[in-house]
């Protein structure tokens, strides 16, 4: 078994969905947080579904959007790209499922901003796009790095959906948990925890940093 | 001349104004629930008027009929409100510059020594008092180089110290720079020590309009 291959494929999908999750993640959050419109119930539980469903069940939805004979598959395949059973199932599946965690916990915090402070911005001649970058995200940067490291921390705990999308391929779908599972399965206890191992040091870095991150931000606000 | 023609539903509350500003202060004089702070908010385009008209200088902000309503930045209206609302996030030059427009003649240097706030340029905001929270908001406002300037009770929270220290900076805003200004207050010597012109509301409507000796007889 390759310890190091499996961490290292682990933490940069795991941060590539976690790149991947921040446009859609801060539009939604926006729109949810800011905007009245038809439908805004819907697409707020829309957003949550992976949440509530099994893994599994997104996986399996997925799996039959993506195939090369699914609606989305199809279109990807025209243009070379395959994504059932390789990396890029591995990304999805964790974007997908890392979304909501991100989406609400960035909402949260964009409903924190003062609106005084983005009226002031716009009085004092800053157009939308300007009053958002400058003040709307900077006051709202906890809540930022707190959804951007839950979704990564998700992300890199993702077995269900990655399952059923990517499977468990050594060397090239394999996941931390997916390995953990394997390795549990067919007797490699050691092996398994030893990933156990590697998994909480992720986990307690990545949460050490965004207390830090945050903490730093409450001393200079 | 500003216009200030204009109907504001808000719920129960009905702000009712027809009035012409041609003073270089005009105060807008009332108890609380009077309709002041919603004017200010209208005329820089944070509420919206149901009806009427909203003109600076000939320049329509608002016009109900032709469906005008700029949006508050190409308004060229500063505001400082109550809670004078600096970035919290920036430090007080950063807050200052922020609405700087390019090619206009104030500089950072001469605001920022107008309202003696040199020294707490590289300060952060949190670590201000009462009264340099408002000299900053009022450089702020000013390095936007606003047509029309609104002030929302600017020595309300203020102790009366304090007061007879930053009136004066008000002063030299007015006859300095030359900014026409639109200032809230439910203080009578600060109406008649300020202002042009003095407009009288309670309830949503304008009940007296006039010179301050007049007026606040």
């Amino acid at each position: 078994m390759d310890v190091s291959q499996i961490t290292i494929f682990t933490i940069v999908t795991a941060l590539a969905a976690t790149t991947l999750m921040v446009p859609p993640g801060l539009l939604l959050a926006w729109l949810l947080a800011r905007r009245r419109f038809p439908g805004r119930v819907l697409l707020e539980t829309l957003v949550s579904m992976p949440l509530v469903l099994p893994p599994v069940a997104t996986g399996l939805i997925l799996l039959l959007l993506f195939s090369p004979r699914g609606p989305i598959g199809r279109v990807l395949a025209t243009v070379g790209i395959d994504v059932v059973f390789t990396w890029r199932a591995v990304v999805l599946a964790m974007t997908v499922m890392g979304l909501p965690l991100f989406v609400r916990t960035v909402r949260a915090g964009l409903e924190q901003v003062d609106r005084r402070y983005e009226a002031m911005a716009s009085t004092l001649g800053a157009p939308p796009l300007r009053v958002f970058f400058s003040i709307t995200l900077p006051l709202a940067l906890p809540a930022l790095v707190a959804g951007a490291v839950l979704g990564f921390a998700r992300a890199i705990g993702e077995f269900g959906a990655t399952i059923m999308i990517a499977g468990s391929i050594p060397g090239v779908t394999r996941t931390l948990p997916v390995a953990i599972y394997s390795f549990a399965e067919t007797g490699r206890d050691g092996d398994a925890l030893l990933l156990v191992a590697i998994s909480a040091g992720i986990a307690f870095a990545a949460l050490w940093l965004s207390n830090y991150l945050s903490a730093r931000a409450g001393l200079r606000a | 001349m500003i216009v200030l023609d204009f109907t504001l539903q808000q719920g129960e509350f009905r702000l009712q104004l027809n009035e012409e500003l041609v003073g270089r202060v005009t105060v807008l004089f009332g108890p609380s629930g009077s309709g002041k702070t919603t004017i200010l908010d209208a005329v820089a385009g944070l509420r919206t008027p149901s009806n009427g008209t909203i003109a600076l200088n000939g320049r329509k902000l608002f016009d109900a009929r032709a469906r005008t309503d700029l949006p508050p930045h190409q308004r060229h209206v500063g505001y400082v409100p109550q809670d004078v609302a600096l970035f919290p996030h920036m430090n007080v030059r950063r807050n200052v510059l922020y609405g700087r427009r390019r090619g206009q003649k104030l500089s950072l240097d001469s605001v920022a020594s107008i309202l003696e706030i040199v020294p707490l340029l590289d300060r952060q905001v949190v670590r201000l008092s009462g009264g340099e929270k408002q000299r900053v908001a009022l450089a702020r406002a000013l390095m936007s180089a606003p047509d029309l300037l609104l002030l929302d009770e600017p020595l309300a929270a203020v102790d009366f110290d304090l007061r007879s220290r930053i009136l004066p900076y008000l002063e030299r805003v007015r006859d300095e720079l030359g900014v026409p200004i639109i200032y809230v207050t439910h203080d009578r010597d600060e109406a008649r020590r300020f202002a042009d012109h003095v407009i009288v509301l309670a309830n949503g409507a304008a009940v007296r309009s006039g010179p301050p000796q007049e007026v606040l007889s």
